[in-house]
């Protein structure tokens, strides 16, 4: 899978096709909404029982672009677990995967607002990590600065002779920039829509996920 | 039927307006007449809403002529809450109902009470059911009932079939036999083609050239049906048809995708005797009795001939008189497909495709409901669901992977042990493990298959008047402005809140975008056949000249195709560059030859964009051009890439969404769940990629599978098209489009390929987007 490098805040960095944003200057990969333990809160709510596979293609995912990367530093940009307690029932397997992980890493948990606090995992659990220019936080802020964050789940749709395309997409203009959700069983909210057209600036961009990211004028 | 009144089942087959309705009913009304009968007697189930309510005004006429003290009421998803949970603690003698409506009946826990007593269940148009996935889950119904009121006997009413000893076994409690009525079929129709000054255009559905043609017709006749394959044909007919209406003659339009609200008025309006024609689709298909129709009109080639035959029927509800009908093509192919019609209705030649065992993805929705009504034993069960004639030969193998799936997902990864959906009691009963689940199970009960559809709403402050619904694919691709019609009026898109689409009136002459979509039927195998005899002729006398000069043009400019060889016709349109492969395979068969063929497209590097599939032919575009078509179609590569091709294609996933949705695994409905925003909901496909992936074999997958292969894929046929082929493929370059392809770049449908194509127009399209708004790519 390829990567598309672009320039946020006078800093250098490569969006993944996969969703994870990486910043070779300081050997350091950062993924949002992960939502680890999606099906098994689900079920647990009452609702049918989806493949509980989702977890472990997540890390899996996760686990390849580590390896590709060679990431020092990994930062979960919050909502990491579907729910405080999915953070606590993960399957066996999938619970031993995250410590396998995060060896030899520098591993900063961002709370979101699925997963607010700490859970009973390592790593270091944050409300927002700075290392200048950028901070990196869940949801972003009004008075934003070299901001990262996710939350949103962005995607992007473009029309192209008759097709539509849609993909999760990276969004960014001068002040900001937004994750897309990492985990498998995730949905987006459009750029279009009033939450994200409205806080992004009139010159934003979109860096669509996929075999190749592509770059494009963010569609409002 | 009354000698046959104590038999435990009859299917009782007659043409349309044969006063079969009555008929089943006939017992039901001696049984009740001395007013001793207390509680529900006879639940009557139809396919359509509207058939119910028609049949309570029908039958509440000679039950208060003849003073008879019976309560009749319908039961549908129209029906209020207040009266529903009436009807629960205090039944009528006659009930009215749709499966849907039964089938959420039998979950509730005080089922039992409510069907005490039951006698007697009449399933009308039970040839329309037999052929869905509503028909399987009736029975299932039916056996439930059965279990419930031992002494339940069953009545089926059936038009004109092919088979009926299908249908009987279909019906009747397994292995109870069925006694088969034949009425007398009355006089053959009379039926023709409409003669139109103007010719039908070379491509299109609309039949907008015949507007003033029927437009006379109606004039002509008391009351005039105008039937539709499809709701957006039907709206662009309607549409036209006023436009021309100077006399301003009373016409209505009826079908699926209108509010109720507006669908009601149609119908009271139509009982009055106020309306000279109606503009409908399927809604309008089965046998309610509208009076005096003594004109049936079907726009567009009525596809199968069965179908054509049963719609005929609306006309002329007096048994003796032939009903009057006539038949428009839409475009010039279907001139022929009409008059291959024509010649099979008059020669009795009726289609049809025998149907397999009751599927399973059905089972598991009835297993689900059998646990929101109470406790169950799995024995118990096992041996209710097989004496419904579609289950009659389920395995208890078969029936344990769907309790399992029920209860736990049925995953070969245990993880929701402690989260089962269903539980087993230590008295070995199975239940739900949350009593919550029964109200997400019921909101999600029923097998029709809806594209997720959306409200549309005039906008106003405090929203405005409902209008009726679009795809919500549809309303995705409009853009604020857009202009479409919907009910016959002309609205503009403002733009979508909260999941209901705002539009305002305007006064255009022509909507900017076509129309929405809708559900088209498949034509038969049958009549391909005789179209491809009809190709085959050297001239054609029966066929009107326009037509005749056109298949000759065709000769002439490419070839026609034929029965041994395979005609394939190459050229550029638009900007892309087109392959029609004319294989006559059937629409189902034509879809997978699609999909393999543009597999090995993208293998090749030849960059296909989709296709589309009709009975007759695919039609496959992409950005380069096929200049051999031999290394395409060798049917062992094509049958060796079939497997891994199956996995990962859009058809496969279609069929996915909609048994993972009957199944119980996708929700359509999660209580308000859908106003939270988007970002909650994920697309079906990723579990399907999930699953593919990590559960290959999982239950659904197997479901997936078997659908496709019986349904949409039809392997088997493309076997047999390459066999009858042989080597004897002729491909065409043209410079242009062919007048057989011509109305193919119109259908509706169509498969998009996800591959290096699409890669290389996102290439073009992001950086075109980010020149234009004056952004530099770095």
């Amino acid at each position: 899978m390829n990567s598309l490098a672009f320039s946020f805040s006078g800093v250098r960095l490569h969006a993944l096709g996969s969703g994870a944003l990486w910043w070779p200057d300081h050997d350091l990969l950062c993924v949002s909404d992960l939502h680890l333990g999606k099906s098994a809160r689900m079920a647990r709510r009452g609702a049918p029982a989806l493949p509980p596979y989702e977890t472990r293609d997540t890390l899996a995912r996760l686990a390849a672009d580590l390896k590709r990367t060679g990431a020092k530093t990994v930062i979960c940009l919050g909502d990491s677990f579907d729910d405080i307690e999915a953070a606590d029932t993960l399957h066996e397997t999938d619970r031993l995967q995250i410590p396998a992980l995060q060896a030899g890493r520098m591993w900063i948990w961002i709370e979101g607002n699925h997963d607010p606090g700490p859970v009973s995992l390592g790593g270091t659990h944050l409300a927002e990590w700075r290392r200048a220019p950028l901070v990196f936080r869940h949801i972003a802020q009004n008075d934003a600065r070299g901001e990262v964050s996710g939350h949103y789940h962005p995607k992007v749709r473009l029309q192209a002779r008759g097709r539509s395309i849609t993909r999760p997409a990276f969004l960014f203009d001068d002040r900001r920039l937004i994750l897309p959700a990492y985990g498998t069983y995730t949905g987006g909210l459009r750029s279009s829509d009033t939450a994200l057209s409205g806080l992004m600036g009139p010159d934003a961009r979109a860096i669509l996920t996929g075999e190749q990211p592509r770059l494009t004028a963010m569609p409002r | 039927m009354i000698d046959r009144a104590q038999a435990p089942a009859t299917l009782l087959i007659a043409p349309t307006g044969g006063g079969k309705t009555m008929a089943g009913f006939l017992p039901s009304l001696i049984e009740l007449a001395d007013g001793r009968h207390a509680g529900l007697h006879t639940i009557y189930v139809s396919p359509l809403k509207a058939l119910a309510a028609d049949i309570k005004r029908n039958l509440r006429g000679p039950a208060d002529e003849m003073g008879l003290p019976i309560r009749i009421e319908d039961r549908t998803g129209d029906t209020t809450p207040t009266q529903k949970k009436r009807q629960r603690v205090d039944p009528p003698h006659i009930l009215l109902t749709t499966p849907e409506s039964l089938a959420l009946l039998t979950s509730y826990e005080d089922a039992p009470r409510m069907f005490q007593g039951v006698q007697r269940v009449i399933v009308d148009e039970i040839h329309a059911l037999a052929d869905s996935k509503r028909g399987d889950q009736l029975m299932l119904a039916l056996a439930r009932l059965q279990t419930l009121c031992p002494d339940l006997r069953r009545v089926g009413l059936s038009a004109t079939v092919e088979d009926p000893d299908a249908i009987a076994r279909f019906l009747a409690r397994h292995p109870d036999p069925c006694d088969i009525v034949l009425a007398d079929p009355g006089p053959d129709p009379d039926i023709a083609m409409l003669q139109t000054a103007e010719m039908p255009p070379w491509a299109g559905g609309g039949a907008a050239y015949a507007i003033p043609a029927v437009l006379e017709q109606v004039r002509q006749h008391k009351t005039t049906l105008i039937f539709h394959n499809t709701r957006a044909q039907a709206e662009i007919f309607f549409h036209n048809l006023w436009l021309a209406n100077d006399e301003g003659l009373p016409i209505g339009i009826h079908h699926g995708s209108l509010d109720r609200q507006q669908r009601e008025r149609v119908e009271a309006a139509m009982v009055r005797g106020d309306l000279r024609a109606i503009v409908c689709t399927g809604s309008l298909d089965l046998g309610i009795d509208w009076g005096d129709v003594d004109l049936v009109i079907q726009i567009g080639a009525p596809k199968n001939v069965k179908r054509l035959v049963q719609r005929i029927g609306r006309a002329n509800h007096r048994y003796n008189a032939p009903s009057k009908a006539l038949l428009v093509p839409a475009n010039r192919f279907e001139v022929v497909e009409c008059v291959a019609a024509l010649e099979a209705a008059r020669e009795h030649d009726l289609d049809g495709e025998p149907r397999g065992p009751g599927p399973r993805d059905v089972l598991c929705q009835h297993i689900l409901i059998a646990a929101c009504a109470g406790p169950f034993d799995a024995d118990a069960l096992y041996a209710e669901v097989t004496s419904a004639g579609p289950y009659a030969d389920l395995s208890r193998t078969a029936f344990d992977a769907c309790l399992e799936f029920c209860a736990t997902g049925g995953y070969a990864l245990r993880a929701y042990d402690r989260w089962q959906r269903l539980q087993q009691r230590p008295d070995g009963l199975w239940q739900l493990r949350d009593p919550r689940a029964a109200q997400r199970i019921r909101m999600n009960l029923g097998t029709i298959q809806d594209s997720d559809t959306l409200k549309v709403r005039l906008k106003r402050n405090r929203g405005g008047k409902p209008l009726g619904e679009v795809e919500e694919s549809f309303a995705a691709s409009l853009t604020p402005g857009d202009t479409f019609l919907i009910g016959g009026q002309i609205v503009r898109y403002e733009g979508l809140r909260e999941m209901v689409v705002e539009v305002t009136r305007r006064a255009d002459k022509k909507p900017k975008i076509a129309t929405f979509s809708g559900t088209k039927f498949a034509t038969s195998t049958q009549l391909s056949d005789r179209i491809l005899r009809m190709f085959a002729q050297p001239d054609w006398p029966q066929l009107p000249e326009h037509t005749g000069e056109w298949l000759d043009l065709q000769r002439r400019m490419s070839r026609l195709p034929g029965r041994d060889r395979l005609l394939i016709e190459s050229f550029p349109n638009d900007g892309r560059e087109n392959l029609c492969v004319y294989g006559f395979a059937g629409r189902n068969a034509q879809q997978t030859l699609g999909l393999l063929l543009t597999k090995r497209m993208e293998e090749t590097g030849l960059a296909p964009l989709g296709f589309v599939a009709t009975d007759y032919a695919t039609l496959i575009w992409g950005l380069d051009a096929v200049t051999d078509p031999s290394p395409l179609f060798q049917i062992e590569a094509l049958r060796d890439g079939l497997d891994n091709w199956l996995a990962g294609n859009a058809v496969m996933k279609r069929t996915f969404r909609a048994s993972a949705t009957i199944a119980g695994l996708i929700e359509r409905n999660s209580g308000g769940q859908r106003k939270s925003g988007r970002q909650a909901t994920f697309s079906s496909d990723i579990l399907y990629d999930t699953l593919l992936k990590y559960d290959p074999d999982h239950l659904l997958m197997q479901i997936t599978r078997e659908e496709a292969m019986r349904g949409l894929v039809d392997f088997g046929r493309i076997e047999a098209m390459i066999a009858r082929i042989g080597d004897r493929i002729d491909l065409i370059r043209l410079d242009r489009v062919s007048p057989l392809a011509a109305p193919l770049l119109l259908e509706v449908g169509k498969v998009p390929v996800k591959g290096a194509a699409e890669e290389r127009l996102l290439a073009e399209e992001s950086a075109r987007l980010l020149a234009a708004a004056g952004l530099s790519p770095d």
